[in-house]
């Protein structure tokens, strides 16, 4: 007997996070979304059309005023409401530190849990279309991961954005959404079929049995022109797209890594004090294996080709570590 | 046959006996905690609004349970005044389980939401776009319901304050701002860090209806309270309320204020609004057994807090790990 593949439709990932929201807000008419220029479709598109289907009081077009889009966001969801709350970057969303940190994140636990903060707070972030420069590229998920109380997700893909936006506006936890900014245009298969991504489960993007290499967000598409490049060397990686980042999937890291014996973390954000530790922390103190970490160097994100580049993760420096791992 | 002035004055003095009960009950609260404090049995930080308490009932007797409030790093008088428990508010700040809070917040979160009170706050203007957010929601769902937000003249110099204005005034939300001015931004004086005409001044030049009462007449804030919520519940968007009052006591228990004399203190003790609210009532003939017993109820009511917080359960290392977050376990 065949198996059928599930029926798939191909959607960039600004388009599947359309369609998420869309379909969450005719499901749930507590949902609503809150940002600067959501009337106008969001920079990006993410949003495009929506004030024709639900209106100015449920696609709600902001003051530039990040704290209180924020702060707003919180105390809709403290009062019965589901607000998705877009910071256009994340970089602005550094405006919103306070109630994001202070607040959100502690609301449940110094409340004593007689509240759920039932919001998401999307943040596109790292380098974009390119020479943004250093305050509209940045990636931060660190800072997020480090801070009790967050979800933090970062899809890859188009199918990952939809069904990971649908689980986070579902979540009675504040759920931090970092979106790819450079794959926004980016197409892959998203099933037709009403589904949802579940938290903390990573993905296989790539099989090896040679090196398992842990990556997310922007990096998965290097990490899979890297991986490709290191089979010609006869060196077979195994990729994970983390999906993730709070709770992050320790099991399948440490399942691939038992196998493989070697793992590389690597990501758009700076190395030092990145996530990326605490993975080849972690994997350390469980197989003792040889780990390593590419990441970004501790510099600020310059706005000469040059000076981005000199920032920017490639495929190449992902193959160099492979290398010298499996060396 | 009555004359039609004592109908409204034997009105004024039901009124006024009510909040002179609340007032009183937050004045009792306080004093408790403050022994509690000194005593050891309150482990950490307590703000008192001591001096403030007309402008937590004036305002508060004009809401319904529905309506939210969010309030500030001195919050019992909200709390008190929006119908919190009183016996979960002491056991918080003695940090024990049965706490509003379960004892994880104590008097700086201090919270009920069973009665619309969204939270102390220990962020200052933390409160004002939660109250605010919470007006968007009750607009969003079609709920009648306001909000209302107790600040500080402090908080008037952050960026919330005008963000929060601004926001409300543009969406026509249903928000009470209410300034309470009680003089000192932490040790400091208030008006030596604040440029301009003032706060409601900055509220209308937003675009925000503001009224001015003094913050120790609680007729005046529940009257100038009235008239701006019924604004605010027809519809016409937010208001704003700028309450000057004066904090008696240091900005924690823990602070003597030696940056005032003490001759200017007890000048203003003469404007004790509790003290204030009591001899008008006399003057209008109130049943004298019926004021004393609101003080001697009060008291009561506060000392038997204090024992069933004495009495309740400690929290566990345990507890730390729960309510933390639904999704991943705490590592």
């Amino acid at each position: 007997m065949m198996t059928q593949k599930p029926a798939t439709t191909t959607l960039t990932i600004a388009q599947a996070a359309r369609e998420s929201l869309a379909e969450e807000m005719r499901r749930d008419p507590s949902v609503w979304a809150l940002g600067e220029d959501l009337a106008a479709g969001g920079i990006f598109g993410t949003y495009k059309g929506l004030i024709d289907e639900f209106g100015p009081k449920r696609i709600v077009s902001t003051p530039i005023s990040e704290s209180m889009i924020v702060n707003v966001g919180f105390g809709a969801a403290l009062a019965g409401t589901r607000p998705v709350i877009e910071m256009r970057i994340l970089d602005f969303a550094l405006c919103a530190w306070d109630e994001l940190i202070n607040q959100i994140a502690k609301a449940r636990f110094m409340f004593g849990g007689q509240t759920s903060v039932p919001l998401v707070v999307r943040m596109p972030q790292g380098i974009g279309r390119g020479f943004q420069a250093a305050q509209h590229s940045q990636s931060l998920e660190a800072w997020l991961v480090h801070t009790p109380g967050l979800v933090v997700i970062a899809p890859a893909t188009a199918a990952d954005e939809k069904g990971l936006l649908k689980t986070a506006i579902r979540s009675d936890d504040p759920v931090v959404l970092l979106e790819p900014k450079s794959l926004f245009p980016t197409s892959g298969e998203v099933p037709v079929e009403e589904y949802t991504t579940p938290f903390g489960v990573a993905r296989v993007a790539r099989e090896g049995s040679d090196v398992t290499l842990v990556t997310w967000s922007s990096l998965v598409p290097v990490a899979l022109d890297a991986a490709e490049r290191a089979r010609a060397q006869g060196i077979a990686v195994e990729v994970i797209d983390l999906r993730s980042l709070w709770p992050w999937d320790r099991d399948a890291v440490l399942a691939s890594a038992a196998k493989t014996k070697r793992v590389l973390v690597a990501h758009e954000a700076v190395r030092v004090g990145g996530l990326g530790a605490e993975i080849a922390a972690t994997v350390t103190e469980e197989l003792a294996i040889p780990v390593a970490r590419a990441g970004a160097p501790r510099i600020p994100v310059g706005y000469s080709p040059v000076l981005e580049n000199t920032y920017r993760v490639n495929a190449d420096g992902v193959l160099a570590a492979i290398e010298k791992l499996c060396g | 046959m009555k004359h039609v002035g004592d109908e409204l004055q034997s009105g004024r003095i039901s009124l006024g006996l009510s909040l002179l009960r609340t007032m009183v009950r937050i004045r009792e609260f306080e004093q408790h905690a403050r022994i509690g404090y000194d005593r050891g049995e309150i482990p950490g930080v307590v703000h008192l609004s001591i001096g403030q308490e007309a402008v937590a009932a004036g305002v508060c007797a004009n809401l319904v349970r529905e309506d939210y409030v969010a309030s500030t790093h001195r919050g019992h008088g909200h709390c008190i005044a929006k119908g919190a428990n009183v016996d979960a508010m002491m056991a918080e700040l003695f940090g024990r389980k049965t706490g509003t809070n379960k004892g994880k917040g104590g008097s700086m979160h201090i919270a009920d939401f069973s009665v619309g009170m969204l939270g102390a706050n220990g962020v200052v203007g933390g409160g004002i776009g939660i109250a605010v957010g919470a007006a968007q929601a009750s607009q969003l769902l079609g709920r009648q319901n306001v909000s209302v937000c107790f600040f500080g003249d402090g908080a008037v110099n952050r960026g919330p304050f005008l963000e929060g204005l601004n926001w409300a005034a543009v969406f026509n939300l249903p928000v009470l701002f209410v300034c309470e001015d009680n003089a000192f931004s932490a040790f400091t004086r208030a008006s030596s860090t604040t440029a301009g005409k003032g706060a409601a001044a900055r509220a209308e030049a937003i675009g925000v209806r503001a009224r001015t009462a003094d913050g120790n007449d609680v007729f005046a804030v529940y009257d100038r309270a009235a008239e701006l919520l019924r604004g605010i519940r027809a519809g016409e968007g937010p208001g704003f309320l700028h309450a000057p009052t004066y904090r008696l006591d240091g900005h924690t228990v823990f602070d003597t204020a030696p940056y005032r004399s003490s001759a200017e203190v007890e000048r203003h003790r003469e404007d004790d609004p509790v003290a204030l609210l009591e001899s008008q009532l006399r003057e209008w003939g109130a049943a004298a057994r019926q004021v004393d017993e609101i003080y001697a109820g009060a008291r009561e009511e506060m000392e038997r807090a204090m024992e069933r917080a004495r009495a309740a359960p400690l929290l566990q290392p345990s507890d730390a790990f729960e309510d933390v977050q639904l999704a991943g376990a705490p590592q």
